[in-house]
């Protein structure tokens, strides 16, 4: 487990540029963290780190939407809405997590027993300040 | 046909709700079932819980057949089907394409898929027969805010769309925020009636100079920064006044540049569509401003303004009546531009 403290949006970004550098298909990157820490804003940077070129909106309301235009194809979950694990069976999670691309997903902590062993795990809190945020990574 | 009239089954299933309908003449509703609406207790024999409702293989040939007992129409009475064919939960776009695909093939009936925002739009002409294109379309709902020109039945101009969340989902999200539950859209609407839009004031995010796009995901953090200073100072927070100044901030963004956009391009209707027309007071502020400018507002009742297949139909008749036509090798699109669709 790591620490790290992200002042701002700008740190918010190089962070994610960095991020996607490392990722490579199948990665899974899962985020949790209260509503308005940031987790929308770090999918798009981790997007445009991959060189996505469309607009990156939330999926809150689809669950799922994806990216084709970057150097992976980029899959970005919010399971939010999802009732239980079982809507994700459903949904056919199994070939976008361990498929031809990057995964994403926002609230990850809900579905807990279905995120790989091997995720990237971002824990996002509120800092000090009004924009500042603390990280807490699991690599 | 039936009595004359060209005779239209359309099914959507982009999201939550599957639904069916049966369109006379493209715009006249025989039927219109969506599955959230329907008992479904006495239809299913039990309770299909929000999401769960994304459970369209359950559905599909249940409200395919209520929509055609309803409409008392049959299969041979159909001239066209029509689907959405995306943006959407591909999972949940396949139940209703491939249903679409199975009844076109063995009823022997041509097939069109339709983008779901033309959907939305196409909504206003059910309940006006008289309205047609060109005119500007608002499109508000949890998943889409679009500012889009109607140029033709099926050419369509996106003006502008959100970079982050929809309106509808920053609706959703501040109600969760203020403690209010769910739907968030119809309980921000009824608490901020009760509050002062000007006591709290939330920026509102115009982005750059004459760009007609929304950003609605910093003003919920905003909203969650007030609660958290106010609670923190130990002062009182009164909600009402939150909601209404949120819900202010909100909407003064979207009439302005929906209104703006009509008026700059010349044109003289603008039609609301999706769940958030449904909020009363986007509709007192639209209808002001569309008064000033001399404008004409249409805005489909709430039944037609949420997901729904009448307007799916309507749109696959019109795009059908223009010589478009899919093929069985149709595919459903998570991302689909209406300008291409």
């Amino acid at each position: 487990m790591k620490e790290l403290i992200i002042k701002n949006e700008q740190e918010t970004r190089l962070f994610a540029l960095d991020l996607a550098k490392k990722l490579e298909k199948g990665s899974l990157v899962a985020l949790s963290g209260d509503l308005g820490t940031g987790k929308t804003a770090l999918t798009k940077y981790i997007a445009e780190g991959l060189g996505v070129t469309e607009t990156v909106t939330s999926p809150t309301f689809t669950i799922i939407q994806e990216y084709r235009s970057g150097r992976l194809p980029l899959y970005h979950f919010d399971v939010y809405r999802v009732n239980d694990e079982e809507e994700l069976f459903e949904i056919g999670y199994e070939e976008y997590f361990y498929g031809d691309g990057v995964c994403v997903v926002e609230w990850a902590d809900l579905i807990d027993e279905l995120i790989p062993e091997d995720a990237l795990r971002i824990h996002i809190e509120y800092g000090k300040a009004p924009e500042e945020r603390i990280y807490t990574c699991s690599f | 046909m039936k009595d004359g009239r060209h005779i239209t089954l359309a099914i959507e299933s982009s999201c939550d709700e599957t639904a069916a309908a049966v369109m006379a003449d493209g715009r006249v509703m025989l039927s219109n079932i969506i599955s959230s609406q329907i008992d479904i207790h006495k239809a299913f024999g039990g309770v299909v819980p929000e999401i769960a409702s994304r459970h369209h293989l359950t559905n599909v040939n249940h409200v395919v057949d209520m929509a055609l007992e309803e409409a008392d129409v049959t299969p041979e009475e159909i001239d066209l089907i029509g689907v959405t064919k995306g943006p959407g939960l591909v999972g949940a776009l396949l139940i209703g394409i491939a249903t679409a695909k199975a009844l076109s093939l063995a009823w022997g009936k041509p097939l069109i898929g339709v983008h779901h925002i033309q959907g939305h739009i196409s909504a206003a002409y059910v309940e006006n027969p008289d309205l047609e294109p060109p005119f500007m379309a608002l499109v508000v709902s949890g998943g889409h805010t679009e500012i889009v020109r109607v140029e033709d039945y099926d050419s369509y101009k996106v003006l502008g769309s959100t970079r982050d969340d929809a309106a509808g989902e920053a609706f959703d999200k501040v109600a969760r925020v203020i403690g209010l539950g769910y739907p968030g859209g119809p309980l921000i609407d009824k608490l901020a009636k009760e509050g002062d839009p000007d006591a709290v004031a939330f920026k509102r995010v115009f982005l750059e100079k004459g760009s007609l796009d929304f950003s609605f995901s910093g003003i919920k953090t905003a909203v969650l920064n007030y609660m958290n200073t106010e609670k923190q100072a130990g002062r009182p927070v009164n909600t009402a006044d939150v909601a209404a100044g949120f819900q202010q901030a909100v909407l003064a963004v979207i009439v302005t540049k929906a209104v703006g956009a009509a008026a700059d391009a010349g044109e003289d209707k603008i039609i609301m569509a999706g769940g958030v027309a449904a909020n009363s007071r986007l509709r007192e502020m639209m209808e002001a401003s569309c008064a000033e400018k001399g404008i004409k507002l249409y805005v489909p009742s709430p039944i037609l303004c949420t997901d729904n297949a009448a307007m799916i139909g309507c749109a696959a008749y019109n795009m059908a009546m223009k010589g478009h036509m899919d093929g069985l090798d149709m595919d459903a699109y998570a991302r689909l531009d209406i300008e291409e669709a």
